[in-house]
């Protein structure tokens, strides 16, 4: 792991300890207050801060999981190479389309 | 420990230690051997009365017997440990198991290959660099400068290679430069009259490097000097950090 992958990591997981405590926090008190699917979808529709911390969140975890899954391939399975940070890339690559995709569906652009 | 019969500081025949020994290489088996149980007897002392008394073909490196050298490290139940500090009547109770050091080539029995262990200190620039001219007059360093004591914490390593194996790193990245090894290159990178530093923080970096470290902090728990490794190689990101944003 090079600087950057290393301060990347670090960074988004501050980012992720913040966004992943809120995250839950939204979901429990959706749950327990009894908020159908309706409901919600009704709260998140055209709230642009809504957007705008779930993009957050999309980028740092599409920054930080792949780096750590790097570091436990690279540890328990032994692969090494280029062919690693291309599988990684690409996995990068996907959580931020779905995770895009996602925000982007529930905000109802 | 691994007394049959009587105390440990009853030197008389009877109490005697079960003692599980690795023999051979990479492909070898324990053995057991049965010892005397002497007063303030440590485990090198074992070792030894195995190798005078029992079996002369047993393998194993011991130097100074006092604490100096670091040469006589093996595992002792599961941990490494200096033999000649480490008193059997000190340890937990059961046969006393002893092992070579994780991480490193069997030659044989409880003698390992220390090749791997120091080729990595040069790959870490662990050397000091003068540069390429020599200083015109003394450096001075003060004591209480921040970098003076940075060096210090470190500085008392004597290379035993106990926490090279005790590191889980090194067993999962064969490539990872160790505790050790990072350990003097943070001595180095806080020697104001060292000028190899853009090269030693590029040593190590990488995937080798300080940022695989996991912060298991097992060479900080093992080293018998009472170092801290880790808090050098977590100085290493650091540097190695502070380095990115001065470019």
């Amino acid at each position: 792991m090079n600087p950057v992958l290393y301060l990347a990591q670090r960074g988004t997981a501050f980012i992720l300890a913040f966004a992943v405590t809120v995250h839950l926090i939204t979901i429990i008190y959706a749950v327990r207050g009894g908020l159908t699917a309706g409901d919600i979808l009704a709260r998140t529709h055209g709230n642009r801060a809504f957007l705008a911390f779930y993009l957050t969140f999309v980028v740092a975890a599409a920054i930080h999981a792949p780096i750590g899954l790097r570091a436990v391939l690279r540890e328990w399975l032994r692969w090494r190479g280029r062919s690693l940070d291309l599988v990684m890339a690409l996995f990068s690559l996907s959580l931020l389309v779905l995770g895009v995709r996602a925000a982007f569906a529930v905000f109802g652009a | 420990m691994s007394v049959q019969s009587k105390s440990n500081n009853d030197t008389s025949p009877a109490s005697v230690l079960i003692v599980q020994v690795w023999r051979g290489d990479e492909g070898g088996a324990f053995q057991t051997f049965e010892v005397p149980a002497r007063a303030n007897q440590t485990v090198l002392d074992v070792v030894t009365e195995i190798q005078r008394t029992q079996d002369e073909t047993l393998s194993y490196r011991f130097a100074c017997r006092v604490g100096m050298c670091g040469s006589c490290a093996m595992v002792v139940n599961e941990r490494p440990r200096w033999t000649c500090r480490t008193r059997v009547d000190e340890l937990e109770s059961g046969p006393l198991k002893l092992e070579p050091l994780r991480n490193l080539p069997i030659v044989k029995d409880l003698t390992v290959d220390m090749e791997p262990f120091f080729n990595k200190w040069r790959d870490a620039h662990g050397y000091f660099e003068p540069g390429e001219n020599p200083p015109e007059d003394f450096a001075i360093v003060e004591p209480s400068s921040p970098e003076r004591q940075a060096a210090d914490e470190g500085i008392e390593c004597i290379n035993c290679g106990v926490c090279y194996s005790a590191c889980d790193v090194v067993t999962w990245n064969e490539d990872y430069l160790g505790p050790a090894a990072l350990n003097r290159a943070w001595t180095l990178v806080n020697d104001v009259r060292d000028h190899g530093q853009d090269a030693r923080l590029a040593a190590v970096t990488g995937d080798a490097g300080c940022h695989s470290c996991h912060s298991h902090m097992s060479c900080t728990e093992f080293c018998p000097k009472h170092l801290s490794p880790t808090f050098s190689i977590a100085g290493l990101k650091r540097a190695t950090s502070n380095k990115l944003w001065r470019r």
